[in-house]
């Protein structure tokens, strides 16, 4: 092993400071009494009052809420199902598509997906009448299509680190393939389905440019209603809610991590 | 569960059904996955294709048909202004090559800053290693559009950067750093930082220490290692480490809209404003489907890299 030398950690400690300032300062001014974001005007909680009495930023946060709900556990189940086919099924003869189609949405530009479901939505509507309008339906369709694409990468990955010999032997012992799916295989690959479930859930959560695409009247995501109002100039109780999805992920880390040690 | 289907009738011949068609089991295991995304990634590029040759209408959906039937003759009305539009009007192009030059010079930086931390993590022990890697994955997991909102209070001109610089008395008037060019690309590199790192970490920690040694042994400088031992052995982490910034930066809408000032022109931010302000949706169309003929190449070096890295 080399030395490490100081540059490098220098290098490092600004990068971090670099990925992590803007967060930490989120959440000072989140406890902000002055309106002005950046001028320290004395400790208070007000904004978090203003943002729990905000109708539309609540309304948005459960339709939010719903819609990465349904589009992670869809994504988890198709998004598991490719890796599986890619990885176990050998030769078939749309494998060359699906591989494609798996990877390509993870580099496509938002913009280009969003317009193209749109455009799907709108034609679909025209010639077979389904989907009536657009809404939470639409998001959810859209948001499953790009997030299976990242649980098949976390699946897949998890999937050739796996020992094939265990369902080889549960296939000797006269296990038909489904079984051996459901006993052998999906027990293994579990963290793997929770992962993929826990990153899809965050990228529906997340996302603005598809879902402003796609969405219809009276579905406005919480990712909408903050644009909105970020366009518009600072608003503070962005800076609570910013508070408060940063708590709930080191929450979910610690979870996450505290979990692992005890299974060691 | 096939005791199920033998049991009752009705799935006894559906399954019999299937069977004639071809589709056992597993060709119906193979098929969800490759219709979902057939129906609902590979033909919406399609459309998208069609609608940028139909021409733009005051109607409902926005743009005339291309097929035209009167009861006897079948007309396609291609309409190819809409491309001609995008060569005519130089602000397209424009917004395309500065589109290119953003990507382009983030993805070189983002690399530069991503290297040493990639390598410095690489050569962590054990338990700092994984936590380390932990703080590079994190912000993933925290809204972007909030960390992209954070820099405006960072930028602006009564802003953290402002403030703590006149305190110190370096400046004494504020700095015009939000609504820049500058803005734009300081919100790539750091949204899309992590995208660099992480195939750099990959491919540096499978780096064979003892050729460091080696190396070492044969009386090079540590400067003269990295640069004829670890670079090279680690050029296929930062061909997609740059890509990985580059291709999504290419789109990028959110960062220029929040970040740039109203003269940042940016291919997504066109393309957004022709659907959303102007309702155009052919124009909005060809717009996509130039971006796309700028990121088969790049998208198609990502694959190759990435397949020749898991076959070795």
């Amino acid at each position: 092993m080399m030395r490490r030398s100081p540059v490098l950690l220098t290098v490092c400690i600004l990068g971090f400071v670099f990925l992590y300032a803007p967060m930490v300062s989120l959440v000072i001014f989140s406890f902000n009494e002055s309106k002005l974001v950046t001028v320290w005007g004395g400790f208070s909680t007000k904004w978090y009052g203003e943002l729990f009495r905000d109708p539309q930023i609540l309304q948005s946060a459960w339709i939010s809420f719903q819609v990465a709900f349904v589009s992670a556990s869809l994504a988890v189940v198709l998004g598991t199902l490719a890796a599986y086919v890619l990885m176990r099924f050998g030769r078939f003869r749309s494998r060359a598509l699906l591989t494609g189609m798996v990877t390509a949405p993870l580099v496509m530009p938002e913009v280009i997906t969003g317009l193209s479901m749109l455009l799907l939505f709108v034609s679909l509507e025209q010639f077979v009448g389904w989907p009536k309008g657009r809404g939470m339906t639409t998001i959810i369709i859209a948001h499953v299509t790009f997030c299976m694409a990242y649980v098949a990468v976390v699946v897949q990955s998890r999937l050739s680190g796996m020992d094939q010999s265990l369902e080889e032997a549960a296939m000797d012992l006269g296990a038909r393939p489904v079984r051996v799916f459901f006993d052998v295989t999906l027990p293994v690959i579990s963290p793997a389905l929770v992962a993929g479930w826990l990153l899809a859930f965050t990228l529906s959560l997340d996302d603005l440019v598809i879902a402003s695409f796609v969405t219809g009247p009276g579905a406005s995501t919480l990712p909408m209603v903050i644009f909105s109002k970020v366009r518009l100039g600072v608003s503070p109780d962005i800076n609570a809610l910013a508070t408060i999805i940063i708590c709930i992920v080191a929450l979910g880390v610690a979870i996450a991590t505290f979990q692992l040690r005890r299974k060691k | 569960m096939t005791g199920v289907i033998d049991r009752v009738a009705p799935l006894r011949w559906t399954a019999r059904g299937l069977k004639w068609l071809g589709l056992d089991g597993r060709g119906l295991v193979v098929a969800v996955p490759v219709l979902w995304l057939l129906v609902f990634f590979l033909i919406p590029f399609l459309v998208v294709a069609k609608i940028s040759v139909s021409e733009a209408a005051i109607a409902l959906p926005p743009y005339l048909p291309i097929f035209d039937w009167d009861g006897i003759v079948a007309t396609i009305t291609l309409n190819l202004g809409n491309y001609g539009y995008l060569f005519e009007d130089p602000l397209y192009l424009r917004a395309y090559m500065f589109s290119i030059r953003v990507a382009f010079v983030s993805a070189c930086i983002a690399i530069l800053v991503a290297y040493p931390m990639a390598l410095f993590i690489a050569r962590s022990p054990e338990p700092r290693r994984s936590v380390l890697l932990m703080l590079v994955i994190l912000p993933f997991w925290t809204s972007f559009l909030l960390r992209v909102y954070a820099w405006q209070g960072f930028l602006r001109s009564n802003g953290v950067i402002n403030n703590f610089l006149m305190w110190t008395g370096l400046i004494d008037q504020p700095l015009v750093m939000l609504q820049t060019d500058f803005a734009v690309y300081l919100g790539i590199v750091y949204t899309y930082l992590p995208f660099a790192i992480l195939p750099l970490y990959a491919n540096l920690v499978r780096l064979d220490g003892a050729l460091l040694e080696a190396s070492a042994d044969l009386g090079a400088r540590p400067w003269a290692t990295f640069v004829h031992v670890t670079l090279p052995l680690s050029l296929s982490g930062v061909l997609a480490g740059f890509m990985l910034v580059f291709v999504p930066a290419i789109g990028e809408f959110v960062i220029p809209e929040l970040l740039g000032g109203p003269d940042t022109l940016m291919i997504g931010r066109v393309l957004w404003s022709e659907f959303f302000s102007n309702r155009d949706w052919p124009v909005a169309s060809a717009v996509a489907v130039a971006m796309l003929v700028v990121l088969v190449v790049p998208i198609m070096l990502l694959r190759t890299v990435q397949s020749r890295s898991e076959d070795g």
